[in-house]
């Protein structure tokens, strides 16, 4: 196990260097550079403009449904990585346990496309 | 030491973010420190030897999950003001409910004893060379394969759920029918006309697919207005 973590030290040193460097900017923004805010230097921002919106604006509902279905086969494809790098190991038997999975989520890909839920118009 | 030191410095973000996500005024500040102690949850799974965990976390959490909650705190439109001005209100009442299931905690975690062997369970037993993943994939297809296909159902229904609650019809909208415009043959559209001289255009254009509103018969064309020559095309003219 030990071996494990010690793959991923890297990863670790980069997270470390990545919040030192944010550290130093923003610290050295505030302590060497003038703060003098007014209300006009600390509005929105927007391409030049004044804000033309409420940024908390609704959204169609579409755009949930489709971060949903993403979900979906998201999570099968999370199972298809442990099955294949098994898949020697498990035999027949795992082979057709994945491919019933797979066949019942293509079930529901099937009445998807006939719906028409992921069309756009 | 160092993974120690990194435990210690997950886990105290981890509290810290968790407790600012239900603290944070705007929601859309909670989910982003949810989405932060989601990070910081893996790094703790990938310490204690789940790998497969750690990454699934960071994928399927952070990538998708923290996204649909985006979406669903953008959606509600939460209007801040009414929400303060219910507090004295509901304030007995949240107080009861708080204060028993404070109770009810207190009772069972009071009660609570750690079994004597949790120590070496904490960091799960990982068979020796294997890694992480490959080992999850020895168990979940063959040993657990009715719980996998249960996933899978339970997959297929959420979503039928999510097309049958969100899915609406719209009569407004422009679909391309693609066997209508592959379909479509040139000779509907275009006519090639050997035109003689001297003869106007009108004499010969005989629309196919559909007839242009025919112009009115006092206004002149504006086509043969100077004059042309030819017996074709002047009957704007003449009748003036």
């Amino acid at each position: 196990m030990q071996s494990v973590l010690g793959s991923y030290f890297p990863i670790l040193v980069f997270i470390a260097i990545a919040g030192v460097i944010a550290l130093a900017l923003v610290l050295g923004s505030v302590l060497a550079a003038r703060q003098k805010p007014y209300p006009e230097k600390l509005s929105a921002y927007e391409c030049g403009f004044e804000a033309f919106d409420d940024a908390r604006r609704r959204f169609d509902v579409r755009f949930y449904l489709v971060s949903l279905l993403f979900i979906i086969f998201d999570l099968e494809v999370a199972f298809l990585f442990p099955w294949a790098v098994s898949l020697s190991h498990i035999g027949w038997f795992g082979f057709l346990s994945m491919m019933g999975f797979l066949a019942v989520l293509t079930v529901g890909f099937i009445y998807e496309w006939c719906k028409g839920a992921l069309d756009w118009e | 030491m160092i993974a120690s030191i990194a435990f210690y410095v997950f886990a105290a973000i981890l509290l810290v973010s968790a407790a600012m996500v239900v603290t944070a005024r705007n929601p859309v500040h909670s989910v982003l420190f949810l989405i932060l102690s989601f990070f910081n949850a893996a790094a703790l799974f990938l310490l204690a030897g789940a790998e497969f965990l750690a990454m699934i976390l960071v994928i399927v959490y952070v990538g998708a999950v923290a996204v649909l909650f985006l979406f669903v705190v953008m959606m509600l439109d939460v209007n801040f003001a009414e929400l303060r001005g219910g507090f004295q209100r509901y304030l007995p009442v949240g107080a009861t409910v708080g204060a028993v299931l404070f109770v009810e905690l207190a009772l069972v975690l009071g009660g609570w004893q750690i079994a004597p062997d949790a120590g070496q369970l904490r960091f799960a037993p990982q068979p020796p060379d294997v890694h992480n993943t490959a080992a999850l994939g020895r168990l979940i297809y063959t040993d657990y394969v009715l719980l996998f296909q249960i996933a899978g159902l339970v997959l297929m229904v959420a979503m039928i759920g999510a097309i049958v609650l969100t899915l609406r019809e719209r009569k407004t909208s422009r679909h391309q029918s693609i066997a209508a415009q592959v379909g479509r043959d040139v000779r509907d559209t275009l006519e090639l006309v050997n035109m003689p001289l001297g003869v106007g255009v009108s004499e010969f254009y005989r629309p196919l697919v559909e007839q242009p509103p025919p112009l009115h018969s006092d206004q002149p064309v504006i086509a043969h207005a100077g004059g042309g020559h030819g017996d074709g095309g002047h009957h704007a003219a003449e009748k003036r």
